[in-house]
C-alpha cells in the first residue's frame, strides 16, 4: 500500500443528515475513512449509530448531505449504488443469511451474479475464506444448522467473498449468545490485522479498545467525540461520553 | 344387480359412443385448467411484485392502484358473471370459446395468487432484502434469487388449492356453451334420463385429478423443505 492509498479517504461523509418523519436520527455528521482504518462507532442506544452506519451503503437513504465512496458522490441520484455496494461489505445483527441456501451457495451467489466468477472460481475463494473460519466441514449445510456465532462467522465470509474494500459492521455480536461473542470478534480481529477498512457499530468496549484505529462516539444523532482509543477511553473530554463510560465500564 | 349395472354403463357410455363427450370434456376441461393456471400465476406475480415493491419501498404508485381495482372487481364478483361479461361482451367478436374460458378463469385466478404471492412476499424477514441488496444485487436480482424462493416455499400449499378451485371452477364453462366434463356428462345424462352413471362418473374424474394435483404439490413441498433441518 503507498502511503498515497493511505492519505486519500476510502469514504468521506459531508453534512450527513437523516430524519424520520419529524425524527431526527442523524445531524450533520462529518467524517473521514481512510484506507485501512478500523472505526468503532459508541454510543447509548437510539443515538443513531446505526443509522449512520447503513447511511454508508445508502441501505437508509439520507435526508440531507453527502457520502463520497472512493471520490464518487454514492448520494447522487444518478450513481449506480447497487455497483458500489459491491465493494462494500456488510454484516448485520441478525446475520440475514439466505436461510434456501446452502452455506457455500450463500457465499457463491453474488460473486457468480454480479462478477460474472464462474463457479468453480467463486468455490476456490469461498472454500479459502470458510478454512479461515474453520467452517470448511459445513460448506453444504443450510443455515438453520448452524449456531449463532458460525451465523455470523458465516455472514462476514459471505461478506468477504465479493471482495469489498471496506467492511461494515452493524452490532454483529449483539444477538449473539455470550460464549460466542468472541469467535466472532477474533475473526473480526483477523481482518483489521489484514489492513481491512472497518466500520464498526459495536457495544464491545473491549474489542474498540484493542483493536480501533479512531473511535466516534455519538448521542442523540449527533458526533459528540472522537479519538483514539486512549483518547476516548482514558482520557473522555465531553460530560456526556464520560457518563456513557461509567455505565458500560 | 349386475344385469343392470352392466346396462346402465353399455347404455351411458358405449351406445353412439357416447364416452366420447367424457374423453372430449375432460381433456377440454384440463386444457382450460392448465393455461388458466399458467396465465393465473403470471398475472399474479406480476400483481404480487407490484404491490409488495409500492408496500415496501412507496414507489409504482399508479400501477398499484390499477392493481387494487383489479383486485376490487376480480374478487368482489362472481367467477361465473366475469366468465359471461368476458363472452358476451369483451370478447363477443371472438369465436373461439376455449380461449375465451382460458382468459376469463386465468384472470380470476390471478387475483387469487396475487394476494397469497405478496403474502408470502411479506412474510419474508425484511433482512433479507437488506442482505440482498448490500451484496449488490438490485431490487429485481435480490427479489428473485432472494425473496422469492423463500416465499413460494411459504405459500406452496396455499398456490395447489388454488389450482385445484380453479380446476372445480372451470365446471361452469358449459354456460358459454364448451363442452367441458361437466357439460359432457350433463348431455350423457339429458339424453339417456340416467342422472347416476354420468355425472357420478364425472365426480368421480374430479376426485381423482384433484388427488393427483395435492399429491404433486406435496412432493414438490418436501423437496423444496430440505432446507428447514
Amino acid at each position: 500500500m503507498t502511503t498515497d492509498n493511505l492519505e486519500k479517504s476510502l469514504i468521506s461523509v459531508k453534512h450527513l443528515q437523516k430524519k424520520f418523519g419529524e425524527m431526527k436520527a442523524l445531524s450533520d455528521i462529518n467524517t473521514e475513512i481512510k484506507k485501512g482504518e478500523v472505526v468503532v462507532v459508541i454510543g447509548p442506544s437510539g443515538s443513531g449509530k446505526s443509522t449512520f452506519l447503513r447511511c454508508l451503503n445508502l441501505l437508509e437513504v439520507p435526508t440531507k448531505g453527502n457520502i463520497y465512496f472512493e471520490g464518487v458522490d454514492i448520494t447522487d441520484k444518478k450513481t449506480n449504488i447497487n455497483v458500489h455496494r459491491q465493494k462494500m461489505g456488510m454484516v448485520f445483527q441478525h446475520f440475514n443469511l439466505f436461510p434456501h441456501m446452502t452455506i457455500l451457495k450463500n457465499m457463491i451467489v453474488a460473486p457468480m451474479k454480479l462478477q460474472g466468477k464462474s463457479e468453480q472460481e467463486a468455490t476456490k475463494l469461498a472454500m479459502e475464506l470458510l478454512k479461515r473460519v474453520g467452517l470448511e466441514d459445513r460448506a453444504n449445510a443450510y443455515p438453520s444448522q448452524l449456531s449463532g456465532g458460525q451465523k455470523q462467522r458465516i455472514a462476514i465470509v459471505r461478506a468477504l467473498c465479493m471482495q469489498p474494500e471496506v467492511m461494515l459492521f452493524d452490532e454483529p455480536t449483539s444477538a449473539l449468545d455470550p460464549e460466542m461473542v468472541g469467535e466472532v470478534l477474533e475473526v473480526m480481529k483477523g481482518l483489521a490485522k489484514e489492513n481491512m477498512t472497518m466500520v464498526v457499530v459495536t457495544h464491545e468496549m473491549g474489542f474498540a479498545k484493542e483493536v480501533a484505529t479512531r473511535v466516534m462516539f455519538m448521542a442523540d444523532g449527533k458526533q459528540i467525540e472522537e479519538g483514539t482509543p486512549q483518547q476516548i477511553f482514558e482520557a473522555p473530554k465531553s460530560e456526556r461520553l464520560q457518563t456513557f463510560l461509567a455505565k458500560v465500564l | 344387480m349386475i344385469e343392470m349395472l352392466h346396462d346402465g354403463f353399455v347404455r351411458n357410455f358405449i351406445s353412439d359412443d357416447r364416452y366420447l363427450f367424457i374423453v372430449n370434456g375432460f381433456f377440454t376441461t384440463i386444457k382450460i385448467t392448465f393455461f388458466a393456471v399458467l396465465l393465473g400465476v403470471a398475472v399474479g406475480f406480476l400483481i404480487a411484485m407490484i404491490k409488495s415493491t409500492y408496500e415496501m419501498t412507496g414507489k409504482l404508485k399508479l400501477p398499484n392502484l390499477i392493481c387494487n381495482i383489479y383486485l376490487t372487481i376480480i374478487r368482489g364478483t362472481p367467477t361465473m358473471v366475469q366468465l359471461l361479461i368476458l363472452y358476451f361482451i369483451v370478447f363477443a367478436s371472438v369465436n373461439n370459446k376455449t380461449v375465451v374460458a382460458i382468459l376469463a378463469f386465468g384472470i380470476n385466478s390471478g387475483a387469487y395468487v396475487a394476494e397469497i404471492v405478496r403474502s408470502g412476499i411479506m412474510s419474508i424477514d425484511k433482512g433479507q432484502m437488506e442482505a440482498g441488496r448490500s451484496l449488490g444485487f438490485t431490487y429485481i436480482q435480490t427479489m428473485i434469487y432472494i425473496i422469492l424462493p423463500q416465499a413460494l416455499k411459504n405459500v406452496l400449499p396455499a398456490l395447489g388449492n388454488e389450482m385445484i378451485v380453479l380446476l372445480k371452477e372451470t365446471a361452469i364453462s358449459g354456460y358459454i356453451a364448451i363442452q367441458d366434463l361437466t357439460k359432457g356428462g350433463d348431455i350423457i345424462r339429458s339424453r339417456t334420463y340416467d342422472p347416476y352413471f354420468p355425472l357420478l362418473t364425472v365426480a368421480a374424474i374430479y376426485l381423482v385429478i384433484v388427488m393427483i394435483m395435492s399429491a404433486g404439490v406435496n412432493r414438490l413441498e418436501r423437496r423444496l423443505r430440505n432446507s428447514d433441518h
